[in-house]
């Protein structure tokens, strides 16, 4: 059985690589390459699998699952500069795609239950753009 | 492995009326929807991509190149117009249903994605179209 979890966040960033040129980025990145940065509401869905516990009836608690996403990725990202507040940002691009695996490496550990497990990290960066990271997509880069 | 999902909206009209069924055939078989007028929907279609992130980028797939190949393949041509009149594939007997306009959008896209991604680019994982939003049909590529 699966159970996700929805939060929010709201951060800028800016998506542009040192080592390569304004132009390039600019072909890379269109507009979000502006070298100010610019800010999303990011929308999180966290999906959890397991079997119900016989007695609780629960795969995992809820208000536990909260805490951990608060905790490991609200408090850290939500109004914040990504590239010069949050690492490893400061050393990658906060794309979509990097932002969705780093939330997946800081949920995974504090989620692994008796009875459920992390399946997958949706991130939307934008109603028109999400990603998915996860056991969904298989774990052949992870 | 990273999945990144687009989102694409248009709007276009159509006429569910299959040449090789009786009128009555056809209008116990439509309804509504073969209002000899046709009528019109506001699509939503997804187009979901997956491949490995490119460590340099930080990206699963040039979101630009995506967003050109749509726009030129697909909502260039299906943008506020009416299907039976006016898109290549349904001016024969092909049906615009939800189901043949995924296939056509399938073909399209696959047809000209080695030109949008060359070499061992992203793959195309899997569309959606939402007709209304009662209504959502899913085509895995893959």
């Amino acid at each position: 059985m699966l159970i996700t979890r929805r939060a929010e966040f709201s951060a800028s960033h800016i998506c542009s690589q040192s080592s390569l040129t304004a132009e390039q980025n600019r072909e890379l990145y269109g507009a979000a390459a502006n070298k100010n940065g610019h800010g999303h509401n990011y929308v999180l869905e966290v999906t959890l699998e397991g079997d119900p516990d016989p007695v609780t009836g629960m795969i995992f608690d809820l208000k536990t699952l909260k805490e951990v996403i608060q905790k490991n990725v609200i408090e850290p990202m939500d109004h914040r500069f990504l590239n010069y507040e949050v690492p490893p940002f400061d050393k990658i691009v906060p794309t979509a795609e990097n932002l969705a695996a780093e939330i997946w490496k800081r949920l995974e550990p504090p989620l692994k239950g008796e009875r459920a497990r992390l399946k997958n990290v949706r991130l939307y960066e934008t109603e028109d753009l999400y990603v998915d990271y996860g056991e969904a997509t298989s774990g052949a880069n992870r | 492995m990273t999945r990144v999902t687009r989102r694409y909206k248009f709007a276009a009209s159509h006429r569910l009326n299959s040449g090789q069924l009786s009128e009555q055939q056809n209008g116990e078989l439509y309804g509504k929807c073969n209002n000899p007028y046709g009528h019109g929907h506001d699509y939503v279609l997804e187009v979901s991509v997956t491949g490995p992130l490119n460590a340099v980028s930080g990206q699963v797939v040039n979101i630009l190149a995506l967003d050109r190949l749509v726009e030129e393949r697909i909502l260039r041509d299906f943008d506020h117009r009416y299907f039976n009149a006016d898109v290549a594939e349904f001016l024969g007997d092909l049906v615009p249903t939800s189901e043949n306009i995924l296939r056509v959008i399938e073909n399209r896209l696959s047809t000209h994605w080695r030109g949008a991604f060359p070499g061992d680019g992203p793959r195309l994982e899997g569309i959606r179209l939402q007709e209304t939003k009662r209504n959502r049909f899913e085509l895995r590529t893959n």
